[in-house]
């Protein structure tokens, strides 16, 4: 594995039965970079995401996770497979944490508790210490409170900080889903179309925040997004994904000059040439 | 909706005399008929004046809805209803600086004020309480649906029964080692279905607790079948609470000079019972501030989001399965030691439907509203023991009120409040 990759998936095959939706698909994700992954409508890029977080086992091909600290590199897959105790969860354990496209909080719970659930294993969760109230365990409390609204300043969100996530408004809940995966620690955060739904200065906002996150929290973002002024403005490399295979990468000029690209996605509408 | 003009009639009166028949239909056959000997007599007057009270109050109501002050009552009501969850506000807990003391005075005077058939039933009612707060914990916290939670409160029960017949092993004993056995039993019971989602968990756990009370019906030699096994008393520090001691020993009557009675055994019983219900309440607060009680409730709220933030599922569903089952065991220790006998009947199915019944009625989660839900839903029966024979109409009725007026059960839980350090 390169060492200045963070995650290298490899001849990576999703098939459903007879369907296959990802073929043979091979990518890097640089250390410390914001990679985008685009495609069109059902072109297989949720289908990577859930593979690569740990929700499907690839059917055929490899993930690989740089290991923490010159240990050696995870094998997502390996990770499912382990017998009895395997899951996704160690996935996430490893240092990925993803949103998704459909906001998935819990919803009758306070936003700092959100934030306090993603440090579940951070805190003390042995029951005696905290039944009895140890230091140990209040200690360990404290420093999650104090981190979840870290997370909450970066984001945005202090003002929220004590009301039920439901209850947000649309926006303020793709910061807080942000804002959670980032709670866990993790050396990678994939985020699934998260300018869904914002309206332009959103949008924007959400541009700067992501980088923001890059430069200052030393996190590589992966992305999924549609809306391509946001994917070309902060990107540094891009994968295009079409009908399950990869047609292109590089990075935003390459990707944009590329025929192939422009046939599959942006070639179809005269107004695309332009704005490329 | 003209809020200021004056209350119209038409509509409440014609409302009143629908109510007024429905009534007549319900009360005519079971007030009008009394069976007397080996002849029905008619008292036709009584469903007539029973009518006629539902259906004046229905016209009060519907006038009263018209008013300014009935909109206002009404809309406070449906806010409350439909809000559902809010955060405390971190201020409000002053309150419980005096409630709390009070409640446990009340609660430690009561058995020596309380006479026999009352104590008896305090006691019941306190056995629910420890019985709602465990399955709460499984239902409410977690959100996994278990219709057999009476299999975990009979192993408790037997534990303590068939314990003391073989092994020779008495109150204490069961009391700590009963809810270990039954956290087992959860943890044998939960792994493998934990995979599953709602309905079939609920089928499977139905199942199981039919398994277990079939077990104990049929297992004659072991168990004693349907005549059932006899629980021995319990004992402080050695001392009896029959009248004579065994073998020698001192009852705990003449150890402190007190004249006999059979009560010192239920108000013991009630005491630790007592004890062991604070604890336990204290200790369910306290859960749903610590890591293991949140990642119950996230659990419930989203599985999906939990294993994305590196949260195992299985053990925490696991974990939830065995706190509800030794919450459930603890409970049959107590009930075995009242009875002071044990037998299958005790633990049918109606006893898990009322167990989830207090759950829900109580408001899914939230601790006050199981205790709350407990104890009306046991003191009640024993309050209108005349009407015995509609009790369970009695309970249909008051969880379909339940349905329409707090859906989402008598109390609903309040988040805790948090600030940051300054």
């Amino acid at each position: 594995m390169d060492p200045r990759n963070l995650l290298e998936v490899r001849n990576l095959t999703m098939r459903f039965g007879g369907i296959v939706a990802n073929n043979d698909v091979s990518f890097d994700v640089a250390q410390g970079s914001i990679t985008a992954l685009i495609g069109p409508n059902g072109a297989g890029k949720t289908t990577v995401f859930n593979c690569l977080t740990g929700f499907y086992r690839a059917s055929e091909g490899t993930i690989h996770l740089a290991g923490d600290q010159g240990c050696a590199p995870l094998e997502v897959g390996g990770l499912l497979s382990k017998p009895l105790i395997g899951g996704s969860y160690l996935v996430a354990r490893a240092g990925i944490a993803r949103t998704f496209q459909n906001i998935r909080l819990f919803r009758e719970m306070s936003v700092v508790e959100n934030l306090l659930v993603a440090q579940h294993n951070h805190l003390d969760r042995n029951l005696l210490s905290g039944a009895l109230g140890l230091r140990r365990y209040r200690q360990a409390e404290r420093d999650g409170i104090e981190r979840a609204f870290h997370w909450l300043r970066v984001m945005d969100l202090e003002e929220d900080a004590n009301r039920l996530a439901g209850e947000l408004p649309y926006g303020r809940q793709r910061r807080l889903e942000i804002a959670r995966a980032m709670c866990t620690g993790p050396r990678l955060v994939c985020l699934d179309e998260p300018a869904a739904g914002l309206n332009p200065r959103e949008k924007a906002d959400l541009a700067e925040r992501i980088q923001h996150l890059r430069n200052e929290h030393r996190v590589t973002v992966l992305l999924i997004e549609h809306d391509m002024s946001l994917v070309m403005g902060i990107s540094e490399h891009i994968v295009v994904l079409d009908h399950g295979e990869v047609i292109a990468a590089g990075d935003p000029q390459e990707v944009k000059n590329s025929p192939a690209v422009i046939t599959a996605y942006l070639g179809a509408d005269d107004d695309e040439e332009g704005a490329a | 909706m003209s809020t200021h003009a004056s209350p119209t009639f038409i509509r409440p009166l014609r409302e009143a005399g629908v109510t007024f028949v429905l009534a007549l239909i319900v009360f005519g056959p079971i007030s009008g008929l009394v069976l007397d000997g080996y002849s029905i007599e008619p008292h036709l007057g009584r469903p007539l004046l029973i009518a006629s009270i539902v259906a004046a109050g229905r016209l009060l109501f519907g006038v009263l809805e018209q008013t300014p002050f009935g909109q206002k009552l009404l809309a406070r009501n449906a806010r409350k209803a439909s809000g559902g969850v809010t955060v405390a506000r971190g201020d409000e807990y002053k309150l419980l600086y005096f409630v709390v003391p009070l409640v446990i005075a009340i609660g430690v005077t009561l058995p020596f004020v309380a006479n026999k058939y009352w104590l008896g039933n305090l006691i019941l009612a306190l056995i629910y309480v420890l019985l709602g707060l465990g399955l709460n914990i499984v239902v409410g916290l977690a959100g996994l649906l278990d219709l057999g939670f009476v299999a975990f409160y009979a192993v408790g029960a037997y534990f303590l029964a068939l314990g003391a017949q073989y092994l020779d092993i008495g109150f204490w004993t069961a009391l700590v080692c009963a809810p270990m056995l039954a956290a087992c039993f959860g943890a044998v019971l939960g792994f493998p279905v934990l995979r599953m989602h709602g309905d079939y968990l609920a089928i499977v756990t139905l199942g199981f607790g039919e398994i277990i009370r079939l077990v104990l019906n049929n297992w004659l030699d072991f168990t004693g079948g349907p005549n059932g096994a006899s629980v021995p008393a319990p004992t402080i520090f050695g001392l009896e609470f029959s009248r004579i001691a065994k073998q020698g020993g001192t009852p705990f009557h003449e150890f402190f000079g007190l004249e006999y009675s059979s009560d010192y055994k239920l108000m013991f019983t009630y005491l630790v019972l007592l004890v062991v219900v604070l604890l336990m309440v204290r200790f369910l607060t306290k859960l749903r501030q610590m890591p293991m009680g949140r990642a119950w409730e996230a659990l419930r709220e989203d599985e999906i989001a939990c294993r994305s933030l590196g949260i195992n599922h299985v053990i925490v569903k696991l974990s939830a399965f065995m706190m509800g089952a030794m919450t459930g065991g603890l409970a049959g220790v107590f009930f075995a030691t009242y009875q002071g006998f044990v037998n299958p009947t005790s633990f049918n199915f109606f006893e898990s439907a009322l167990i989830l019944a207090i759950v829900v009625l109580g408001g899914l989660g939230s601790t006050l509203g199981v205790i709350i839900a407990a104890l009306v839903l046991t003191l009640l029966p024993e309050v209108l023991r005349e009407f015995a024979d509609y009790r369970v109409l009695a309970f249909g009725a008051l969880m379909v009120l339940m349905m329409i007026w707090r859906p989402r059960g008598l109390i609903r839980p309040k988040r805790p409040h948090f600030a940051p350090e300054v």
